[in-house]
């Protein structure tokens, strides 16, 4: 792993991506890692674009400001794509994690990815509805960034999702929600 | 020592308090600050404290009401920001004149008009002239420990003055950061049981508070007020020595930051001082003799040791996150200008406002900077002393 790991993720509020951001910190933190999650403040409303970063890195992370050149891209909502430049700054062996049921060879021209970047997707809408029984595509979204970036094991994302979830809401809900990053993880399709 | 946590700037101001126990807080909310006090009055409702919660209709009632706590005897702390520390003002003289230790937690905030929720210092240097200690943190470890260390400090029987605690509205309020706590025990141990000091409540003793002081005496009792501002820097050392034992974190009045050797320094405070150390890094790197300064301690602000360590710079640049609008340069400026006026060599000085209403302090806000302070120390030419930077045009 590159000593310094930052992420960007895209959202529309409501869809628990400010939760995931946080949750993959905290999940981070083993290993004596220093970790960094915050989003961008606005006008928090339902539906309104947002951006939440994190920052994971062997040394003290000292840097107080947003993520210009981030190694991972996590789309949380893939009508952002017709919304913003969600590529803008990205490193050149960048990854773009999208949630869609779209082919990812398909993504990646819409994206206009250089043939050094990754760009994976999957299907968090439908897994949450299946597992959650609603749409919030944020569980399996943080599997899908465990699996891609590596930063953390499957087990370490299910544990935390069972921490920071167990403190709110019922089992079945955590069941739900440990289910869905599990199938995050494993339907992943890369192009 | 217990282990390293990721948690909001905000939670790390709320769990000092938890740990110090306060007998009283008198609150109200406000952005960025009132997830302090609702995470604190989680600790109340769960009896984890045994504080006594005394929510206001206004933060001129809440600081008001620790005034009221503090002098009846008990420990007090609160928390607030931006517009509230403003209605606040006349309260906040009342609490540092009545030598009463309360303490406050602040997410600096930018004030209004036009109303702007963001970090920014304006609020902090607002009450700049009140009479209170101040400190300024980069992250919420610092938030932890300045605010563990301000309850030593206000009640230290040298000072009893109230202490003020900023860290960045949002930018590190409301961020998750590594951390590490110190554990309850030990905490507990170091703040120290409340000693109260002519409190009202010894009502066998009666005394009165506040009373009128015209001609005859208020100035001594001003003297006075000055003479006890010149002990703090040396308590605040004392109590970061015993801290740093606790802990093995160590603080002084400031951080330098490969300033010893440096030609060229940049004085900023709180979130955007580890934003610059970063970029410091990279000049170091090619070679470039630049260093940081970064205030802890800003009232009272320790104008010696700050001159020595900045007098053998060539070119300083001290960036402000407010304006004193008409006093032509930012506070910090004028602070860090007075210091170094005293010596017959002295660096060249460029002032620089950043980060208004929480406008994103970016590397490249420190490049630009530290270019420009190369370019200082090589001619000595200055385009304008003071300059907005990261500003749309």
């Amino acid at each position: 792993m590159a000593e310094n790991v930052e992420i960007r993720w895209h959202g529309r509020g409501g869809q628990g991506t400010v939760t995931a951001a946080k949750v993959l910190a905290d999940a981070c933190l083993s290993g004596g890692r220093d970790v960094q999650a915050f989003p961008e403040y606005g006008p928090e409303r339902a539906g309104a674009p947002l951006r939440a970063y994190n920052r994971i890195s062997d040394k003290e992370l000292r840097m107080h400001c947003p993520v210009k050149n981030p190694g991972f891209v996590v789309v949380v909502d893939a009508t952002l794509l017709d919304a913003i430049d969600v590529t803008e700054g990205a490193l050149d062996n960048a990854a773009f994690i999208v949630n869609t049921k779209k082919d990812p060879k398909e993504v990646r021209a819409k994206l206009k990815a250089k043939p050094t970047q990754r760009v994976v997707t999957v299907d968090a809408s439908t897994i949450a509805l299946e597992t959650i029984g609603r749409a919030m595509p944020n569980a399996p979204m943080i599997g899908t960034v465990t699996r891609v970036s590596g930063l953390i094991t499957l087990e370490n994302a299910v544990e935390d999702v069972k921490k920071s979830f167990g403190k709110k809401f019922s089992q079945k809900i955590i069941d739900g929600n440990v289910e869905a990053v599990k199938r995050g993880y494993a339907e992943v399709k890369e192009g | 020592m217990s282990k390293k946590v990721g948690i909001t700037g905000n939670e790390a101001i709320a769990q000092a308090m938890r740990i110090a126990n306060p007998d009283v807080c008198g609150a109200y909310p406000i952005t960025p600050a009132t997830d302090i006090m609702q995470r604190f009055t989680s600790f109340v409702a769960n009896c984890e404290v045994k504080t006594e919660m005394i929510l206001t209709e206004s933060e001129h009632s809440a600081m008001s009401a620790c005034i009221g706590s503090s002098v009846a005897g008990g420990r007090v702390a609160t928390a607030s920001a931006a517009q509230g520390i403003a209605l606040m003002w006349e309260m906040l003289f009342i609490a540092s004149g009545l030598r009463l230790p309360i303490v406050m937690g602040v997410a600096n905030r930018a004030l209004s008009a036009p109303l702007n929720i963001h970090g920014d210092h304006s609020d902090g240097m607002g009450m700049r002239d009140c009479g209170w200690i101040h400190f300024y943190s980069e992250n919420a470890q610092e938030g932890f420990d300045n605010m563990l260390m301000a309850f030593r400090i206000a009640e230290h029987m040298d000072i009893r003055l109230p202490v003020m605690v900023g860290l960045d509205g949002f930018i590190t309020s409301h961020s998750i950061e590594t951390m590490e706590y110190v554990d309850d025990e030990t905490g507990r141990a170091f703040v120290g049981e409340f000693k109260a000091v002519n409190p009202l409540l010894d009502i066998k003793n009666p005394k009165s508070y506040g009373p009128l002081i015209l001609t005859d005496m208020y100035m001594e009792y001003r003297k006075a007020h000055d003479n006890v501002m010149a002990k703090v820097p040396g308590v605040v050392l004392e109590v970061a020595a015993e801290f740093e034992k606790i802990s093995g974190r160590k603080y002084g009045l400031f951080e330098s930051y490969r300033l010893d050797d440096a030609e060229i320094a940049l004085v900023v405070m709180s979130s955007a001082a580890g934003t610059t150390k970063d970029v410091i890094d990279t000049y170091r790197a090619k070679g470039v003799k630049v260093g940081l300064l970064k205030p802890r301690l800003y009232r009272p602000f320790p104008y010696e040791q700050m001159g020595e360590a900045l007098k053998h710079c060539k070119a300083v640049a001290v960036l402000d996150r407010a304006d004193c609008f008409g006093g032509s340069y930012g506070p910090l400026f004028a602070d860090v200008s007075n210091a170094l006026y005293h010596y017959a060599q002295r660096p060249i000085m460029i002032n620089k406002i950043y980060g208004l209403g929480g406008r994103d302090y970016m590397p490249d806000q420190a490049e630009y900077t530290i270019n420009e302070l190369i370019q200082i120390a090589k001619d000595g030419k200055v385009k304008s002393i003071k300059e907005y930077i990261g500003v749309r045009e």
